[in-house]
């Protein structure tokens, strides 16, 4: 189903516009959440993996760092249809993060300081697809980014890349998080436009 | 908002897409238009809820956006909608959408920036910046029409008198169980008694519910509004669960 509004034209997209179905691009980078900007202090923080055996895996802040902060130029894309294009990040990779982490699960909880959650495959994290993310364009993430350091899931709608990140907890079956539990996407793929459920 | 809180009730309706017929299209304030639609096979709504709007142009070409609902009714759709300079579907809708002109709606959308009758017997804080009032708009008249007990609170910033959106149907909601505070940015009405200016931490002290009646806030603006309201809620002694918050200008 499709009809044309009248006297819609629109802006047309520019050649090589990698845009998911549904999206804009913005260069502003819009903020969105459900409640107050939570306080997160890096002398305190402390970023946990926990697995089935019960066995917590912790970093504090510069342990995080010490892990190895890489660069990453990646897309974004917004459920509320906006994309923003080639952005600069600096973070650390779940792959490291993830490098003596034994589970058999193959789901994670994304857990934040502010009680915010985000589900997500364990397949979607690894493999250079997914970071702890402690910069953007250039700075350090400001609080209502999500800083100190946010997940950076840049493949999935950015409601999965959880502000405030505090830990991943594996989980053996898809339960929603947050968002999900509000009829959002449990996966979350733009391309395929998994926006609700 | 906790880590493992239990389900919520679902949304009454699962989104759709609607076909809409503009109805009418009425200046709700200087940069704003009030469109009514009508969409026969629109199921109803929840106060909080929005909705995506796509416009599809003659050669294909589609754009879709964001908004809030001001009712709730079944079959119809009001929608009251803020130009954003330099955008690409608000002017169009502001300026161009006239009656009898057809989009495609999405919806309803989110099930969490929601007020429901006879959820709660607290009392209600609604906190708007500007067109930020659309959904807290909808939740008042939906607290009028179900008679719910729940005492309900609007505070309003907005520039002047006559960027109030929905100014007529607020002062007809106004009583004993809904009082609105306006704050004036810009400029007060002639007979204003108060200041005018910023919304600041005392004023939101001097026109918001108490932190010891606990109760629900509803935080409805810009970024920058909805975090400095949001912060300033911390500090005056609320419990970050019972802020809710909801921005505008995504796109």
């Amino acid at each position: 189903m499709s009809i044309a509004t009248r006297g819609f034209r629109g802006r047309r997209r520019e050649p090589g516009d990698r845009l998911p179905p549904g999206q804009t691009k913005v260069s502003r980078w819009p903020v969105l959440s459900a409640g107050p900007t939570p306080d997160v202090d890096t002398d305190t923080f402390d970023f946990v993996i926990r697995d089935e055996n019960d066995t917590e895996h912790h970093w504090n802040w510069e342990q995080l760092l010490a892990v190895g902060v890489e660069d990453i130029t990646v897309d974004i894309h917004c459920v509320t249809h906006w994309s923003k294009l080639d952005m600069p990040w600096r973070g650390v990779s779940l792959d490291k993060l993830f490098e003596n982490v034994d589970t058999k699960y193959d789901y994670v909880m994304a857990e934040s300081y502010g009680g915010y959650t985000a589900n997500i495959p364990l397949k979607d994290l690894r493999d250079g697809q997914a970071w702890i993310a402690i910069e953007a364009e250039g700075a350090p993430l400001t609080p209502e980014h999500g800083g100190p350091a946010r997940l950076l899931v840049p493949h999935l709608y950015f409601w999965k890349s959880a502000k405030w990140i505090r830990g991943l907890t594996m989980m053996p079956t898809n339960e929603p998080g947050f968002w999900e539990q509000y009829g959002y996407n449990l996966h979350g793929d733009p391309w395929k436009e998994q926006r609700y459920w | 908002m906790s880590t493992r809180a239990a389900l919520p009730p679902r949304a009454h309706h699962r989104p759709a897409w609607h076909v809409a017929t503009v109805l009418e299209t009425r200046a709700e304030t200087p940069n704003a238009v009030r469109l009514i639609l009508d969409v026969p096979t629109w199921p109803g709504n929840e106060a909080g809820t929005h909705l995506d709007v796509r416009l599809t142009a003659p050669d294909g070409y589609q754009a879709t956006r964001s908004f809030s609902v001001a009712s709730s009714e079944p079959g119809r759709v009001v929608l009251g909608i803020d130009e954003v300079p330099d955008g690409e579907v608000s002017p169009f809708l502001v300026r161009d959408v006239r009656a009898g002109d057809k989009l495609e709606i999405h919806g309803p959308l989110g099930s969490y920036f929601l007020w429901r009758p006879g959820q709660s017997d607290r009392p209600v804080q609604l906190i708007a910046g500007g067109s930020g009032v659309v959904p807290l708009y909808a939740m008042a008249a939906t607290h009028a029409a179900a008679s719910d007990p729940s005492p309900f609170r609007l505070t309003y910033s907005v520039r002047t008198p006559e960027h109030v959106f929905f100014r007529d149907e607020l002062a007809a909601l106004a009583g004993p169980s809904f009082t609105i505070d306006y704050i004036y940015t810009r400029q007060a009405p002639p007979d204003w008694g108060g200041t005018v200016g910023r919304l600041t931490r005392e004023s939101l002290v001097g026109t918001t519910i108490a932190p010891h009646e606990r109760p629900r806030i509803f935080v409805c603006g810009s970024t920058g509004f909805a975090e400095s309201v949001a912060a300033w809620l911390l500090e005056l002694g609320h419990s970050p669960r019972d802020i809710l918050t909801e921005r505008y200008g995504g796109l």
